[in-house]
């Protein structure tokens, strides 16, 4: 009697806390929603309208879901990225380079693997081949700085932002260069087509949703799982909170900083992966830009938890996806979308402020997102 | 900063204007190319500078600032957006209506610092995430107010950017006009000053930069502002201890460092060209925060570093001059991206700690409890 009562206590202290982790989320949301009317309807424009065209925009139809699932796809990876850093103490500012390196690589595999073979492969072989490609450059991508962190000292946030623009400058070379689409019509810096074996389908026809947003909600549960089920995940954690802790426990804190940047590396890697080979078929400049400051404020928003990532994903993708027809029903610029997007962020990250307006009390403890140059 | 670092970046800057003098060399004289990268090496490196002075001021003060690219990016564009207005819409004359603009920047900046002061000292957000929703925040704002002051329903303008009325010039120091009597004849003496004035004739914003650079030096090193600002930034609990308002001074100088960056962004609107187009800092922020590392918290550090980065943007522009003299084989060196990557690599480079630590105040991103 006594154990079932505890056992409905703990429970209840579990729905508990998920409310109160939902709470703060939330609340900036419908802040942020409201801020946003009010700016709406400074700019003379109808709030309702345009909330409504928002919502049209990416639920109200098939293929909007379709949409709102495409767009959700590599924010899933590139925020899970994010958020599995900062389990591990980092702040990967960089997940924009990597997704970007992931892009470029998964594209030149995709379209010159068979021109260097000279035969073409099967999809069965190809395709895995392309991911495991794109996936390995964006961890490597973030190997680099996690190496620097773990055995210099170097700061995970300089050389991400610094990785970013290195990154970004070579890829534009190449795709002005040495991997331009060679096609005599193209004036646009991006690669050729990959080749149809390396095409990730659709899972509908018709619809462009594909594959890879499934892969994206697997790749969630695998790293909540990873985090929370699995001694490296314990170790990663440990390191995340208190690197002395880790230290005296044992553990060898250099290789899990190095692990733990490569594995988001990798998210990152796949986000960029998975555009090119379930969406795109090419890279393009210019495509990615913005997806790395949209991981961390997904990564923020949903609390560095794999759910909370993916829900706030398909939040931001949906937000993204309806902005045309918003701006369609309304004349309210896209750009009002990164207004709300910045003002979620801003929210959830002084939830001191929502606490403030909704009186709501602190519990527990701080979390340590990022430690300052010194550490 | 150390001799070991000074004489690397020196090395550095030396290898950066040989090369441009060794491509140029059928052009012009090397003297000519010599100080017209010079010239443009510390206009470039203008914002960098400010900005770098920026971070110097709020990290000194213990508050990491990580925000400097977005407070940059609403500053150029509401000092823009200050001076098309007096124009436009108030009808002031061209040069009020620039002054305006400059001092709108200047606003900008401040109230971002502001933002920046409210989120990591009052309320103690992490403050590299406060950094971070501020440039977030600043890509939102300018990208949105953009689109709808200009091309949205009802905007003032019926769909077009109105033409600015116009950018700060040039300040001409009378150099030559000093010293061609003293010269004589002397064509080679002549050719010499004249080299030497077109080095010194720099726009407003960029001569104050430098000024600013030794004023920062002289306020953080011998005043007793500067002593209570780094005392908070290194042990904010010993600071309180002898009467020191923490809080207060963690203020200050947050703004101040608002102001700063709101003067860098003055810079890309109001100084180098007149108009505005959406993430035109394009990374001088962040690269202003390396300039600010590399310079160990050093407002002259920090200088220096920063006409170190500027140099490989002057490399940059003036490789892009010498396209038909370069040999074919280095043809990809005219492609600015290869050559931009020499502030990110050398960045990382410093980072590592090979040339020596950089030792960042104490108490830097630590957010004050009593």
């Amino acid at each position: 009697m006594q154990a079932e009562t505890q056992a409905d206590s703990t429970k209840k202290g579990f729905a508990r806390s998920a409310l109160d982790a939902m709470l703060i989320p939330l609340l900036s949301i419908l802040t942020a929603v409201i801020l946003g009317g009010i700016i709406i309807v400074l700019v003379r424009g109808n709030p309702f309208v345009a909330y409504y065209g928002l919502l049209q925009g990416s639920f109200g139809s098939a293929s909007a879901l379709s949409e709102t699932a495409v767009w959700a796809t590599p924010y899933i990876f590139a925020g899970l990225a994010v958020a599995l850093a900062f389990k591990g103490g980092l702040f990967n500012i960089g997940a924009e380079g990597q997704l970007a390196l992931g892009a470029t690589t998964a594209a030149l595999m995709g379209y010159a693997l068979p021109e260097w073979l000279g035969f073409d492969l099967p999809r069965i072989v190809h395709l895995p081949l392309v991911i495991i490609i794109g996936a390995g450059a964006g961890a490597f991508w973030a190997a680099i700085v996690g190496y620097l962190k773990a055995y210099t000292g170097g700061h995970e946030v300089i050389n991400t932002i610094m990785m970013n623009y290195i990154a970004l400058n070579s890829i534009s070379f190449l795709l002005n260069g040495p991997m331009k689409d060679p096609n005599p019509n193209n004036v646009i810096a991006r690669t050729p087509l990959i080749a149809e074996s390396a095409h990730i389908p659709p899972i509908f026809e018709g619809l462009r949703v594909h594959w890879g947003f499934v892969l994206a909600l697997l790749a969630a549960y695998l790293v909540w799982w990873m985090l929370n089920k699995t001694t490296l995940g314990f170790e990663i954690r440990t390191v995340g909170s208190n690197p002395d802790a880790a230290k005296y426990a044992g553990m060898n804190v250099k290789r899990i900083i190095i692990l733990t940047m490569t594995l988001s590396g990798m998210l990152a890697g796949l986000a960029g992966t998975f555009e090119v080979t379930g969406l795109n078929y090419r890279h393009e400049l210019g495509f990615s830009i913005g997806y790395g400051f949209d991981a961390i404020a997904i990564a923020l928003l949903g609390k560095s938890h794999p759910l909370g990532v993916v829900l706030a994903s398909i939040l931001f993708a949906a937000m993204r996806n309806g902005a045309t027809r918003m701006q369609f029903l309304t004349q309210m610029p896209v750009d009002l979308i990164s207004m709300l997007q910045a003002l979620i962020l801003l929210f959830v990250a002084a939830d001191a402020i929502i606490r403030y307006i909704y009186r709501i009390k602190s519990q527990g403890e701080r979390v340590v997102l990022t430690r300052g140059w010194g550490g | 900063m150390d001799w070991r670092r000074f004489s690397f970046i020196f090395l550095i800057i030396v290898v950066l204007f040989g090369a441009v003098v060794m491509v140029g060399i059928t052009k012009s004289t090397p003297i000519i190319t010599v100080t017209s990268m010079l010239a443009t090496t510390i206009a470039v490196a203008t914002p960098l500078v400010l900005g770098a002075l920026s971070g110097v001021f709020c990290e000194r003060a213990g508050v990491v600032n990580i925000g400097i690219e977005g407070m940059m990016l609403t500053a150029a564009f509401f000092g823009w957006l200050g001076a098309i207005y007096m124009f436009h819409v108030f009808g002031f004359e061209k040069w009020p209506s620039i002054l305006i603009g400059l001092l709108t920047a200047i606003l900008a900046g401040t109230l971002m610092g502001l933002l920046h002061a409210v989120l990591s000292i009052t309320y103690k957000v992490d403050q590299i995430i406060g950094g971070t929703v501020i440039n977030i925040l600043a890509v939102g704002l300018t990208g949105f107010l953009n689109r709808q002051l200009f091309f949205g329903k009802g905007s003032a303008f019926g769909g077009q950017i109105p033409n600015s009325p116009g950018n700060l010039l040039n300040i001409h120091v009378p150099l030559t006009e000093i010293f061609t009597p003293i010269c004589g004849g002397s064509a080679n003496c002549t050719e010499i000053v004249r080299a030497i004035n077109s080095v010194l004739d720099q726009r407003p914003i960029a001569i104050t930069a430098i000024i600013l650079v030794f004023v920062s030096h002289y306020v953080l090193f011998n005043t007793r502002w500067g002593l209570r600002t780094r005392a908070v930034g290194e042990h904010p609990k010993a600071a309180d201890t002898v009467g020191i308002n923490v809080i207060r001074m963690r203020y200050a100088n947050v703004l101040i460092g608002g102001a700063l960056a709101g003067l860098a962004g003055a810079y890309f609107t109001i100084e180098s060209v007149p108009s505005f187009e959406p993430l035109l800092t394009n990374g001088r922020g962040f690269i202003s925060l390396a300039a600010m590392i590399f310079g160990n918290w050093t407002p002259i550090g920090a200088w220096v570093a920063s006409l170190l980065f500027g140099a490989s943007q002057a490399l940059q522009i003036k490789m892009q001059l010498f396209r038909d003299v370069i040999p074919p084989e280095w043809a990809f060196l005219q492609q600015s991206y290869v050559v931009g990557l020499i502030p990110y690599i050398l960045t990382m480079i410093i980072l590592t700690g090979i040339i020596g630590r950089t030792t960042p105040p104490a108490a830097d991103g630590v957010p004050y409890e009593k």
